[in-house]
C-alpha cells in the first residue's frame, strides 16, 4: 500500500482480514465441524422445524461462535410472518 | 540439578523451531546454566548443523535409546560454550525407532546433570511430535505472524491442552515491525487475542539469522543481531527474569505518526 492510500485511510490493509479469517476456520477447527457439515445441520434442522411449526426458511442462520469460555451452535430461525402465512394460505 | 524440559515445536513446518532451539540453547548456556539439546526429528537431522557441530557427531538418539552406546558418549560437546551439549538426530532410522516412554527415560537420565533439556520437536502432530511432548514441563510455541501458522499452533495447543502438557507458552517468529504497523501483517495482540495462550517473545524477521545458520554460529551469540537480542531475553524469561516485551511495531517513524494522527486509535 502507497503512503498516499495509507494517508487516507486506506482499506487495502489486510492484516484484519487476516484475523477475521483466523477466527472463523479456529471456531470451525476447535468444534470439528466443517462448513459442509454446518450447512447440512441447518438443512436438517429447517425440515425437522417445518413439521411442527411454520418457519421463514430462506432467513435461518446456523452459525458458530466463541467467546473465551465455550463454543456455542446458534441457530436463529425467524417464524413465517403473520403476513407470509396469510399469503400462503391464501 | 534438576533440569526442566522444555520442548519447542509448531505443528507447521518452516517456522524456525530448529533455529529457535538452537538460540535459546546457546542464550540459557549463556547464562550459565548447564544445557543440553536435543533433535527429535529423526530421519531429518538438522540442528546439528544450525549449532556448528555437524564434524563432531560420533553417535546419536538411536544409538542411546537401543543402548548401543553410554549417554555419555552421545553427549557432542559444543566448540563455543562449555555449559552446552547436542545429542543428535539419527539420520538414517524413521521416528518409529524411538517411542514417548524412551524419551521420558532419557529425560529422566539426564535430568540430574543439567539445567535445562531442550528437544527440538519435528513438524506434524504424528510419533515424532508425541515422542517431543512427551517428557516436556514446558512447551514452547513457535509460530510466524501467518494465517496457516497461527491456525496450526491453535491445534498444536488443543492437542497438548489434550495431553495435559498445556498451556504452552507461544513464541512469535519472524515478525516484520513495518509490515504490522502498515496494517499488513497480524499484531501480537492478535495472534495472543485469537489463541488465547501466553508469550514468552517475539523475534524479529533478521537477515543475521540466515547469516549465523551459514555460519553455524547462533544469532544469540551476536551482541549487534536484534533477533539474537530476542532470543537472549527468552532465556532470560525461562530462567524466572522479568523481562519486559519489546513493543517492536511501536518504534514510530515519521509515515507511522501521520497514519496515526489520521487514523486515530488503530495504531
Amino acid at each position: 500500500m502507497s503512503f498516499f492510500e495509507q494517508l487516507l485511510g486506506g482499506s487495502r490493509r489486510s492484516a484484519p482480514t487476516a484475523k477475521e479469517r483466523l477466527q472463523l476456520v479456529l471456531v470451525h477447527d476447535r468444534a470439528d465441524i466443517s462448513p459442509g457439515k454446518l450447512e447440512a445441520l441447518k438443512d436438517e434442522l429447517i425440515t425437522v422445524l417445518s413439521r411442527h411449526i411454520e418457519i421463514d426458511r430462506r432467513a435461518v442462520q446456523v452459525t458458530l461462535t466463541r467467546d473465551r469460555e465455550q463454543q456455542r451452535l446458534v441457530a436463529d430461525i425467524p417464524l413465517a410472518s403473520p403476513r407470509a402465512r396469510r399469503r400462503e394460505a391464501g | 540439578m534438576t533440569a526442566k524440559i522444555a520442548t519447542i515445536t509448531s505443528g507447521k513446518g518452516g517456522v524456525g523451531k530448529t533455529t529457535a532451539t538452537a538460540n535459546i540453547g546457546v542464550a540459557l548456556a549463556a547464562l550459565g546454566l548447564k544445557v543440553v539439546c536435543i533433535d527429535g526429528d529423526i530421519g531429518l537431522r538438522n540442528l546439528d548443523v544450525v549449532m556448528g557441530l555437524e564434524n563432531r557427531i560420533v553417535y546419536d538418539l538411536v544409538d542411546v535409546i537401543e543402548g548401543r552406546v553410554r549417554l555419555r558418549q552421545a553427549l557432542i560437546k559444543d566448540k563455543r560454550q562449555d555449559d552446552l551439549y547436542l545429542i543428535p538426530a539419527a539420520q538414517t532410522r524413521d521416528k518409529t525407532a524411538v517411542s514417548p516412554q524412551d524419551m521420558i527415560r532419557l529425560t529422566d537420565d539426564l535430568r540430574p546433570d543439567f539445567d535445562w533439556v531442550l528437544i527440538d520437536s519435528p513438524a506434524g502432530i504424528e510419533r515424532g511430535f508425541r515422542n517431543a511432548v512427551a517428557p516436556a514441563d514446558l512447551i514452547i510455541i513457535v509460530t510466524n505472524p501467518e494465517v496457516s501458522a497461527v491456525r496450526d499452533a491453535d491445534r498444536i495447543i488443543g492437542l497438548i491442552e489434550a495431553e495435559e502438557k498445556g498451556p504452552g507458552k507461544l513464541l512469535i517468529n519472524r515478525f516484520k515491525p513495518e509490515m504490522v504497523r502498515r496494517g499488513d501483517m497480524l499484531a501480537t495482540e492478535d495472534i495472543l487475542d485469537v489463541l488465547a495462550i501466553e508469550l514468552i517473545g517475539v523475534v524479529p524477521e533478521d537477515e543475521t539469522v540466515l547469516v549465523a545458520s551459514n555460519r553455524g554460529s547462533p544469532a544469540a551469540l551476536d551482541d549487534r543481531s536484534k533477533a539474537g537480542k530476542a532470543f537472549r531475553n527468552i532465556a532470560r524469561r525461562l530462567n524466572g527474569e522479568d523481562v519486559p516485551f519489546e513493543i517492536l511495531e511501536k518504534s514510530d517513524g515519521f509515515f507511522g505518526r501521520i497514519s496515526r494522527l489520521v487514523r486515530p486509535g488503530e495504531g
